[in-house]
């Protein structure tokens, strides 16, 4: 009963299968929770936000237990997460638990113990002055935003999902340490169309986009199923062709590509990244909530910014922004989509002062949907363009 | 009210576990991390060590600096491993492009997911992050752990890979960032021996499933959402751990309509929590409400001074099937139009509660854009008891998954296969009727596709007799 410290530990690699134990499955969640969580599953009657970022919740038992949520980085050291461990042993019985958009929760079951946990969490600071765990992400404010893995560890993606967080973050802290927005608003990142991180029903999304077509690389025929690559792709962009040489290998249809880069998933031999091609997309007024409308997809809102590393200030402006105005301009419980809807898109545009160019038009499947069907539209400056190059009007 | 695990649980101890001293844990001061520097130059990094945030590099450097002060027989990778991936990491921003290999096939014997194969491109300039794999560990619902199965796991992870971590990561695992193939086996060896701990899924197999918080610390929750994901992740491990599908198959449980993880938009399929009883209705907690006394939304606004609470403006003109009313000073809600929306429960807790005869409503088929557009999950079963041991759920499961093995193309999405085959066909897989709550609305078009048994006489005619009725 020891985690061992041979180089192949306790593993014979002569006898693979000796001793093995394989499909058990995660721990099961009974014995990581607290005792007053135990005591009062299922008894919950309300919660109260106390403060920004904690809450107290009230179980028929009488019992309370007081949450306090802090926001971490997503990637994390063994450093870290020891003293997460500290914490949650100095005040939480050796308990803690992660949420679903990478907040860490401390939970507390007397007042006294809540304000020294506090205290506690906010004195902790980096060398560098940047909280360890910064209190907020409750109600109607921005929480931690969920992301994916970027330059970090991942091998397609158009743009970094850490430093874009951390920039953003930086300048939403108000946002996450208040509640002072008309509902709450869920950023996500994206580091490609893969989306491992699902960010396409967010309040506020940002997805990394390739520009460039794929490049082929001359062994293809060695390193790729090339009727699979060819197969892989959506808009039938691949052909088969062959070199000067005669080798087998893939043509591109360079006009034909929407950039998804699912060739590149299925073969390692057409690269589609790109410096100065790739970038990032703004999406907006997506949900996930079934709560007073339905859920939905967040929509194209800016088709490109600059990779500008490391804080993406464009990125950063473009977000604050969108929400400055939303915060002036949307009723309480309103979410950043239904508000757009309320007021219609091209109010949004006009107000967010965000231009609206032919690529936030959808010219994929079901584009036709997307198309408005109807005269119930508004003016804004942007129609009157229209009218003034179709000779509508004069000035 | 208690739950069992399905076998004995190893009772975990971090004392008898751990790897490392504590001399050994605490071994730099804080004025050494002052000073310290990784071995490459990491400007643009280093910008991200300024502002309020959590700065994931300033964490990473002490782990840099951890790894350094311990003895090399101390550790099974290399000490520089988080300085290469630093570093790595500042040429990706300098080249705005990344540096890790297309994957590669590794894992542990017998499984087919849990090991995502990781390699630099440039392992000349970084030689310690060559090899550099990732290892999903299947999350204990809900996200909740004790400190001892952490630190063992800490302890694990830095003495057989790079100490780094995603907690957690997109579908729910802890990830593991970073390690050797030659360590893959000892540890998940030490991982199912010792912390009594799988691995999650990758690939084309379920991946693991996950579920919100539920009835543990949430008055909303209408199911019991931890044992439903634990039930379903131990009796479909097979699955989970040996790809035998189409493509990634993903399940997601939500405690009721609010839809804390997402399931609606991230799952193939989605398991939401509801009711198809009353409302419950506390009165004196409603004029308590009305009266100011009780903050709505549980405080969730109290940021910004929005006035009084007005029951009318906020709850009930926000209503979105318009059922509820004010009479005689009494709130009454005609839950025949209720579509459990959850706005009036969320703004008043204290007064409202879902019903107590509860269920799931079943959606299939969300996924995101690839590769025929992003897709949120279609309404099958409106309503479904959802009790252990959960054969109603897995039945049904089951259906989906016999016709999509048969049916689904290579890489093809359950949502991508309902579109090209359309929802009928689907529901008669599920062995269902059709129901006009599966739509937003009727079909506009009128190419129906009949069966020849829909029609009368079949389509069996004879042109010699149609010619008699009419001449050519």
């Amino acid at each position: 009963m020891a985690l061992s410290q041979e180089r192949l530990g306790k593993y014979n690699p002569e006898k693979p299968t000796e001793n093995r134990i394989t499909d058990i499955g995660p721990r099961h969640f009974w014995d990581f929770f607290p005792p007053v969580i135990q005591k009062n599953y299922g008894k919950w009657l309300y919660h109260d936000i106390l403060e920004p970022g904690i809450m107290v919740h009230v179980s028929e038992t009488g019992d309370k237990v007081f949450t306090v949520r802090c926001g971490g980085a997503r990637f994390m050291t063994a450093e870290n997460i020891r003293e997460i461990c500290d914490i949650a042993d100095k005040y939480c019985d050796g308990y803690v638990r992660f949420t679903t958009r990478n907040n860490i929760e401390f939970m507390v079951t007397s007042y006294e113990k809540l304000q020294a946990l506090k205290q506690d969490l906010l004195s902790r600071k980096y060398i560098t002055g940047s909280y360890k765990y910064p209190i907020g992400g409750t109600g109607a404010g921005v929480t931690n935003i969920v992301h994916t893995q970027g330059y970090i560890h991942c091998h397609t993606p158009a743009t970094d999902a850490s430093s874009m967080v951390k920039a953003l973050m930086d300048e939403l802290m108000d946002y996450f340490t208040g509640m002072t927005l008309p509902a709450h608003v869920r950023i996500s990142v994206a580091c490609c169309l893969n989306m491992c991180g699902a960010v396409h029903c967010s309040d506020i999304a940002l997805l990394g986009i390739h520009r460039k077509p794929p490049i082929v690389d001359d062994n293809i025929d060695s390193v790729c199923e090339i009727p699979l690559a060819i197969a892989a792709c959506p808009v039938g962009a691949l052909s088969p062709g062959k070199t000067e040489d005669g080798r087998k290998t893939i043509k591109v249809k360079e006009e034909r590509c929407m950039f998804c880069g699912n060739c590149y998933t299925m073969c390692p031999a057409l690269p589609i990244a790109d410096k100065l091609g790739d970038g990032v997309a703004v999406l907006a007024g997506g949900k996930i909530s079934n709560r007073i409308s339905e859920p939905k997809f967040s929509k194209v809102i800016v088709p490109w910014l600059p990779n500008n590393f490391p804080r993406f200030p464009e990125v950063v402006a473009t977000v604050k922004k969108i929400i400055e105005v939303y915060a002036s301009e949307a009723r309480k419980y309103e979410r950043i989509g239904d508000w757009a809807e309320r007021i219609g898109w091209e109010k949004f545009f006009e107000k967010c002062d965000l231009p609206f160019t032919e690529h936030l038009i959808d010219d994929y499947r079901l584009a036709y949907d997307t198309y408005r069907t109807s005269t119930q539209f508004k003016y804004t400056r942007a129609a009157w363009e229209v009218s003034k190059a179709a000779g509508g009007i004069d000035e | 009210m208690e739950f069992k695990p399905k076998r004995p649980q190893k009772e975990i101890k971090y004392e008898e576990l751990r790897i490392y001293t504590d001399e050994e844990l605490h071994n730099y001061s804080e004025e050494e991390l002052k000073d310290f520097k990784i071995k490459h130059s990491i400007p643009m990094l280093e910008e991200l060590e300024k502002g309020p945030w959590p700065s994931f590099v300033t964490d990473a450097k002490r782990e840099a600096l951890r790894r350094k002060k311990l003895p090399k027989d101390r550790l099974m990778l290399d000490q520089d491993v988080v300085d290469d991936l630093l570093g790595q990491l500042e040429l990706s921003f300098e080249d705005g492009e990344t540096h890790w290999k297309h994957g590669g096939i590794v894992g542990v014997f017998g499984y087919g997911g849990g090991v995502i194969g990781r390699y630099s491109d440039v392992p000349e300039k970084y030689p310690s992050v060559a090899h550099f794999h990732t290892i999903r560990v299947n999350q204990p619902a809900s996200k909740f752990y004790k400190t001892d199965f952490l630190r063992a796991l800490c302890d694990l992870w830095e003495f057989r890979g790079s100490g780094l971590f995603n907690m957690h990561g997109s579908t729910g695992d802890i990830i593991l960032l970073g390690t050797t193939t030659e360590q893959l086996e000892p540890i998940f060896y030490d991982l199912t021996h010792e912390l009594d701990q799988d691995l999650g899924g990758s690939g084309s197999n379920l991946r693991t499933p996950s579920c919100c918080i539920g009835k543990a610390r949430c008055e909303f929750a209408c199911i019991d959402t931890q044992n439903l994901c634990y039930e379903l992740t131990t009796h479909y491990q097979d699955e989970l751990h040996r790809p035998a599908f189409p493509y990634k198959f993903k399940i997601k449980i939500d405690g009721c309509p609010n839809g804390c993880v997402a399931s609606i938009a991230r799952s193939d399929m989605s398991l939401i929590g509801t009711w198809r009883d009353e409302i419950r209705i506390d009165q004196e907690a409603v004029q308590a409400y009305i009266r100011g006394e009780i903050q709505p939304n549980g405080g969730a606004h109290s940021g910004r001074d929005w006035g009084p609470f007005d029951i009318q403006k906020e709850v009930i003109d926000l209503c979105p099937t318009g059922c509820m009313a004010m009479e005689d000073g009494k709130l009454v809600i005609n839950n025949e139009e209720c579509n459990r929306c959850m706005h009036c429960i969320n703004v008043m807790p204290r007064a409202l509660r879902p019903g107590v005869d509860t269920g799931v409503s079943v959606l299939f088929g969300a996924k995101a854009p690839i590769l025929e557009g992003a897709q949120l999950s279609v309404l099958t079963i409106p309503f479904m008891k959802a009790e252990p041991p959960y054969d109603n759920i897995k039945e049904l499961l089951e259906k989906v998954w016999d016709w999509w093995i048969e049916e689904g193309k290579n890489r093809e999405r359950l949502g991508e296969l309902i579109q090209r085959k359309g929802l009928p066909k689907f529901l008669e897989v599920l062995g269902v009727p059709a129901a006009p709550q599966m739509v937003k609305m009727p079909r506009t078009n009128p190419y129906i596709f009949w069966k020849e048994e829909d029609v009368p006489g079949g389509w069996k005619r004879d042109i010699k007799e149609y010619r008699q009725r009419h001449k050519r």
